[in-house]
């Protein structure tokens, strides 16, 4: 008797536990999700805390990028805690200074910051390090290595991982395997055409496909549509471009700087050679190619306009959207790369056989908590809750959202090919370049020091005054290492140095 | 207490409130400016005049004010035109008199960066509808905004859309404000449409035309949301204005003392041109009036 009530008691409780988990599971779906993820950071754990009574102030970029899926967590956590989340939303030209200010200031204004990692050498020292609680969570203990290194300053990782970014080739796959179009390349040029290697071969192609109508919707079509306009991401274009012939990974000690002598290497043959490249590059641009921002550069290539782009992962999201012109015939691959890499040390071109291609890591957002919030335990999980599992997984599925793979788990083929629908082809292809990426030893990370605006705003202003031709490149660079020794100077050499080696470590596999 | 000192503490108020308003943020700017304050260094220390010194050979700031006074001389000059003409062709009774004057009104009630957007997105070298109408007329598609020259005109021309209704506002207040005897005079006298203009609506609009220059010049020399949106300053530096270059230095890089320091010496040169360009109406158009 004694036995049976035991195992009655046992399928009982057995019996409510499934039920309850069952029940929960199906609660958090009106929430969007797929299914809830056990662990600290999952909607059950959270369901759990008890935040009535506690405002968390969140500032966060204009919707959608980044702002509309702060708004979707922020809402959640809300009703799940009790706490009253304020988010404020501020356009990306502005939120670097509404983070700041307060920051210089004293103020304690938000609780929870979201902004693009390229400004930790700025802010890191108004951040509060992550606790060891979430670092030991599994979803970030999935985080690629090199993500968390974006995350980290010196060795204490100070910003919560939300997104990871990097730049990389986009083209029309239906073009690069047009038979005739293959044939009549090999006519022109004496080249096979194939997915292009180095800028070089980029250049080529970009400049035979460019003006006649390969599409055949009855309208001229055009080589490549890349980022221009000069206050709207610009300097990443430049970068992508210019690691090729600057980054020489036999050369250790840094691309943009001498970290020992912290003298600028932007006017160097690479750089320089790399804006004679660009400036070329007008050529194979649609009209108006060279006044694109971000959004005309995605519009331009997802539109059906150009043959290739370069730039960040949201380009081939959308483009492989399921309303999406060119769904299906796009294809990616790391940045092409160069056989010619200047050699500062030497100061001659070193020759490599295959093309030196560096990984760029280019600034993707990121989060973090104030140090001077008295919420830090609500901030944390707020953050733990945003990138829980279920949510990641529901964000990478929504293109304008701007949050792309970070997590190892995010890299399965299956999730792209039959989750996303983007089919075997394209989704391996996607996991394998984005992998490639991720794995490779011969990263680019943007340049994560004080006053890094104040270097790219410059930078920008060059490269834009060549291409507009104002100046030539060896001139426009000049001026900008010259205005880049006044900031370093200004700055202070030692603070700069010391925040550019935390870059050149990661850049140089320290 | 006497009346006259009565005045004065209703008025105190109101003086207080204006003092805190005008002359707080402008000496605050004066003493951020003599600053260091930037991203690496917060606070008020004191460096001097060396940021004033450093702007004097800041080519950059100095060319932006040479595009600046051709984008605001250019485009209130247009826009004083268009609106003075407006305001003739609505100030006389003509049909639908009334549905004119809140049309010529509605783009001064839009939102100008929003505008912006849709102006730019109207000049889109590939996209845009403005050279699918150059196309129509079998010209070749024009580069508005990464060529210079097209990329100025193409700014003016959002000014000249967004500004003219404040100068037909401005302009036919005035013109309705006139008194008839003048026009009757001229009228018996014989004279035309052209001399009526020339030697009585022009001269008594004088007054008002230079109240409605200078506020637009004033207006014209902050601009901002347009070059942000529709070229950034480019091509190149080709339509970067004071204001952008300052708002650059000041909000992108966090150069605040720095931006302090431009945006007092922007200050000064503005109030000494507005006024010197004040003058030089007056005398030019009032001169006019008494002759």
């Amino acid at each position: 008797m004694k036995r049976i009530k035991k195992y009655t008691l046992l399928a009982t409780t057995v019996a409510l536990a499934l039920g309850g988990t069952l029940a929960s599971a199906q609660d958090f779906k009106k929430y969007g999700i797929d299914k809830d993820v056990p662990g600290a950071c999952s909607y059950a754990s959270m369901s759990k805390k008890d935040y009535k009574g506690r405002t968390l102030s969140v500032i966060t970029h204009a919707v959608p990028v980044m702002g509309e899926p702060t708004d979707l967590h922020a809402k959640q956590f809300q009703e799940l805690t009790g706490a009253t989340v304020n988010v404020v939303h501020v356009p990306f030209g502005d939120l670097f200074q509404r983070i700041m200010i307060p920051f210089q200031t004293g103020q304690n204004a938000y609780d929870v910051l979201f902004y693009g990692s390229l400004w930790s050498g700025d802010f890191h020292d108004y951040l509060a390090p992550v606790p060891k609680k979430y670092l030991d969570t599994a979803g970030m203990k999935d985080v690629t290595p090199t993500y968390r290194k974006v995350a980290t300053w010196g060795d204490t990782m100070v910003q919560y991982t939300v997104d990871a970014d990097r730049n990389y080739l986009k083209y029309r796959t239906d073009v690069f395997n047009n038979p005739e179009y293959k044939k009549k390349f090999k006519e022109k040029t004496g080249h096979d055409l194939a997915v292009p290697k180095t800028w070089e071969e980029y250049d080529e192609i970009a400049n035979f496909f460019n003006g006649w109508d390969w599409a055949g919707d009855g309208k001229p079509h055009f080589g490549s549509a890349e980022v221009t306009k000069r206050d709207d991401l610009m300097f990443s274009a430049f970068i992508d471009r210019a690691s090729a012939y600057a980054k020489n990974p036999n050369v250790k000690g840094g691309m943009f700087f001498d970290l020992k002598t912290m003298e600028p290497l932007i006017n160097t043959p690479g750089f320089v050679k790399a804006l004679e490249m660009f400036v070329k590059a007008k050529r194979y641009f649609p009209p108006g190619g060279d006044n694109f921002g971000l959004g005309d550069e995605i519009f331009s290539f997802g539109g059906g306009q150009t043959l290739m782009s370069y730039t960040w992962d949201d380009a081939f999201v959308q483009a492989m959207e399921p309303t999406s012109k060119i769904r299906f015939k796009v294809g990616s691959s790391p940045l092409p790369g160069s056989h010619e890499v200047w050699n500062r040390i030497t100061k001659k071109w070193d020759h490599f056989d295959k093309p030196n291609a560096p990984a760029y890591v280019t600034w993707g957002w990121t989060s973090a908590v104030a140090k001077a919030s008295k919420n830090q335990d609500m901030a944390f999980d707020f953050l733990c809750f945003f990138s829980n599992e279920a949510n990641a997984d529901h964000d990478l599925q929504i293109g304008r959202f701007g949050i792309n793979p970070y997590r190892n788990a995010h890299f399965t083929k299956s999730f792209w090919a039959d989750k996303m629908g983007w089919g075997k082809t394209v989704g391996d292809q996607y996991v394998d370049t984005l992998l490639t990426i991720d794995r490779s030893k011969n990263h680019v990370f943007d340049l994560r020091i004080p006053g890094v605006n104040q270097f790219m705003s410059s930078m920008a202003t060059g490269v834009s005054e060549a291409m507009a031709g104002q100046k030539t490149p060896q001139q426009a660079l000049d001026d900008v290492a010259k205005e880049w020794k006044q900031t370093v100077n200004r700055i202070g050499v030692d603070k700069v140095r010391a925040a550019y080696a935390n870059v050149v470590k990661l850049e140089d596999n320290e | 207490m006497s009346a006259d000192r009565s005045k004065f503490v209703f008025v105190l108020p109101g003086l207080i409130v204006l003092v805190a308003i005008i002359l707080f943020p402008l000496l605050f700017t004066i003493r951020v400016s003599f600053s260091d304050w930037d991203v690496a260094r917060p606070g008020l220390d004191w460096i001097g005049a060396t940021n004033y010194l450093r702007l004097v050979h800041d080519t950059r700031f100095w060319e932006s004010f040479g595009r600046l006074a051709l984008m605001a001389v250019g485009s209130v000059l247009l826009q004083y035109m268009l609106g003075f003409g407006l305001a003739l062709l609505v100030w006389r009774e003509v049909r639908a008199r009334r549905f004119f004057r809140v049309l010529f009104l509605i783009p001064m009630m839009t939102t100008p960066v929003i505008m912006a957007v849709i102006w730019r997105t109207m000049f889109h070298e590939s996209l845009g509808p403005v050279n699918d109408l150059v196309r129509l007329l079998h010209f070749a598609p024009l580069p508005w905004l990464s060529q210079a020259g097209l990329a100025m005109m193409s700014i003016i021309t959002v000014e000249v859309w967004q500004w003219t209704p404040f100068m037909f506002l401005m302009l036919l207040a005035g013109l309705l404000s006139l008194p008839r005897e003048p026009f009757l005079a001229a009228a018996i006298d014989g004279a035309g449409p052209i001399r009526t203009f020339l030697r009585v609506t022009f001269p008594m609009m004088a007054p008002i035309s230079i109240g409605a220059i200078i506020i637009r010049l004033i207006e014209a020399s902050k601009i901002l949301d347009s070059v942000y949106v529709i070229t950034s300053g480019g091509p190149g530096t080709a339509t970067e204005t004071s204001s952008y270059y300052i708002f650059i230095r000041g909000l992108r890089d966090f150069q605040v003392g720095y931006a302090a320091a431009l945006s007092f010496t922007y200050l000064v040169i503005m109030a000494i041109s507005l006024t010197i360009i004040a003058k030089v109406l007056a005398r030019a158009m009032l001169v006019r009036d008494r002759a």
